[in-house]
């Protein structure tokens, strides 16, 4: 190893021979495809004609202007937020109240700690599949308990207490919040559990009531690691497809901008239009993001 | 009575009832999965409301697993959860070595490239991949799958297996060293064997992402029948008429309990590891 490199140079050399199988996979699956989406978003690519599109090939808004123009998509939009704003935030509240219940110790905790984590590791297919069941108009065991059968899934407008309801919209939030609750519960309580009790303790002492040092001691606390969480469930739940698709495909006012992307992607062969949707999909997350990260940015910068 | 007695008395009354409302909302879906797995379709038809069957059958699990295919199904399943967490792990402990230990040219900049991919949505991603494996005649097989399973779990796991490498003592890798260790054979025969829960974390993240994932095996896989996964096999034999809905429940319960056994023989290191960097914020 003696040809006059230092130490230094060969960890170096070290460093990035063993990071290559990392970076070129990414590169391979991650990079380039994002790379090839974006040129396919400013062609006009079908299916039928794809191998003619190439890297010098016509490059064209048509797809955006289409894909924006085109019935559907502005609803879309409005679908994926209301969707992804309604389910992060559920999600979230659900998730700091179980992590607060369940931060002490109690008789059964250990089972109800495994059941509350269920519905986030079990398969999308199979929970999605279901609800759908017990949903069902027909054999579905909610709508047994009801006094007038519900169809959940299928039902784009209902009337609950005398105001119109988008019913399959909320029924996919709801299933939303319900299978990832768990993901804040776990983070909120790995925080909680590594709070130091002293603080809380003070607390006592000097007579805080429950509401109280829950308000002044542990939400304090807490605004980081519920910050993250929101940053998180809203990117992994503004792109989403899975969760939807399965449950209503889409139909009675349920289509997000991603169940729409493949569409366009498999029904329609319209490969560049499916592009331009996607790539507008990513606009809009990047630009909340910065939205974001501008109002929060002070939390950020401690960081490092 | 005072505010803080009043609020004591509430949360003692207001806590339990809290957590049993959680644990039916979460048990009981998975407790009706179950039951209507092994029972008639004619008795649900008849009785939707009952949730004990008044007698049990198994012939459902029989029709799900033979007739339907889900042994192949479980079979392809399996060999890209088991091939996808071998590769993940063969990448991702050079790489965690690499961004813990070793002081290398853009070595920050990798961090960020990580979080971009964690972060990256995979619809975008679903088209240029959907062309190119259209176009290379690849789709319908489970290599191109896997490949796509290894690089959105690469990142995730090069981030546990770096928190956990970086918890190992620099001296006994020193020692190591010293003793005439090379590089390699300092993470093979020292830090791997130290480092056992954050792989056996890291293994199993990957088996879960692997058997769980709907959206790529759809595009990819869909038209041929005999490389469906289970999750796959599912959701398209689910719209069907002819299949009833209880022998589909016995196929969700094909689906969910590998998973659920994994998690559950691993629920500690597997929480650990994926929520340790929370606390860094």
């Amino acid at each position: 190893m003696s040809t006059g490199r230092t130490l230094r140079q060969q960890e170096g050399r070290a460093g990035l021979v063993l990071i290559s199988p990392t970076l070129i996979i990414t590169l391979v699956v991650v990079v380039v495809p994002l790379l090839w989406a974006i040129m396919l978003a400013f062609q006009d690519a079908r299916l039928i004609n794809i191998r003619r599109v190439g890297i010098f090939g016509n490059y064209t808004l048509e797809n955006f202007t289409y894909v924006i123009s085109e019935p559907g998509f502005w609803s879309s939009l409005v679908n994926t937020l209301v969707y992804t704003v309604a389910g992060t935030a559920l999600s979230i509240v659900i998730g700091l109240v179980a992590a607060l219940a369940l931060r002490d110790k109690f008789a059964g905790r250990t089972l109800v700690r495994a059941s509350i984590l269920i519905p986030y590791v079990a398969p999308v297919v199979a929970v999605a599949f279901l609800w759908e069941t017990m949903l069902n108009p027909q054999y579905g065991i909610v709508n047994t308990w009801l006094r007038e059968p519900i169809a959940f899934l299928t039902q784009a407008r209902g009337e609950f207490l005398g105001i119109q309801v988008p019913v399959a919209l909320l029924t996919v939030i709801a299933f939303e919040a319900w299978r990832y609750f768990p993901f804040a519960f776990l983070f909120i309580l790995a925080r909680l559990q590594a709070l130091p009790a002293e603080l809380d303790e003070a607390a006592v002492v000097d007579g805080a009531t429950p509401t109280q040092r829950f308000r002044y001691v542990i939400m304090p606390q807490l605004w980081r690691i519920i910050a993250l969480l929101s940053v998180l469930r809203f990117v992994f739940t503004f792109t989403k497809f899975d969760d939807v698709y399965l449950l209503t495909g889409g139909g009675a006012g349920t289509e997000v901008v991603s169940v729409r992307v493949y569409n366009f992607l498999t029904a329609r062969d319209d490969i560049g239009a499916s592009a331009a949707q996607a790539i507008v999909l990513a606009v809009v997350l990047v630009v909340f993001l910065i939205l974001y990260l501008r109002f929060f940015s002070g939390g950020e910068r401690e960081q490092e | 009575m005072s505010r803080d007695s009043f609020e004591r008395i509430l949360f003692r009354y207001l806590k339990p009832l809290v957590i049993l409302v959680l644990f039916v909302v979460t048990a009981f879906p998975f407790f009706y999965m179950v039951m209507l797995s092994v029972r008639d379709i004619q008795e649900l038809i008849l009785d939707p409301g009952s949730l004990w069957p008044s007698s049990f059958t198994l012939d459902t699990y029989v029709n799900v697993l033979t007739r339907q295919g889900f042994l192949t199904f479980m079979r392809n399943s399996a060999i890209i959860a088991v091939a996808s967490v071998a590769f993940t792990l063969l990448i991702s402990i050079p790489g965690a070595y690499a961004v813990a230990r070793l002081r290398f040219f853009g070595r920050r900049q990798v961090h960020f490239l990580f979080l971009a991919v964690y972060l990256f949505p995979a619809i975008v991603l679903a088209i240029p991949l959907f062309v190119l494996f259209t176009m290379l005649g690849l789709r319908g097989s489970l290599v191109g799958l896997i490949l796509v399973y290894i690089a959105q779990t690469v990142p995730v796991t090069v981030y546990m297996l770096r928190n956990y490498f970086e918890t190992v003592p620099q001296s006994v890798e020193e020692a190591a060293a010293i003793d005439g260790c090379t590089r390699l054979s300092t993470i093979w025969r020292v830090v791997l064997p130290l480092s056992k829960p954050a792989l056996m974390a890291t293994g199993l993240y990957a088996f879960m992402i692997a058997w769980n994932e709907f959206l790529f095996a759809l595009l990819f896989l869909v038209e041929r029948r005999d490389s469906w996964t289970v999750s796959l096999g599912l959701s398209q034999l689910a719209g069907s008429i002819e299949i009833p809905t209880t022998v589909l429940m016995a196929g969700s319960v094909v689906l969910t309990l590998p998973i659920v056994i994994v998690f559950f023989a691993s629920e500690r290191l597997l929480t650990e590891g994926l929520t340790a960097g929370a606390e860094k914020g």
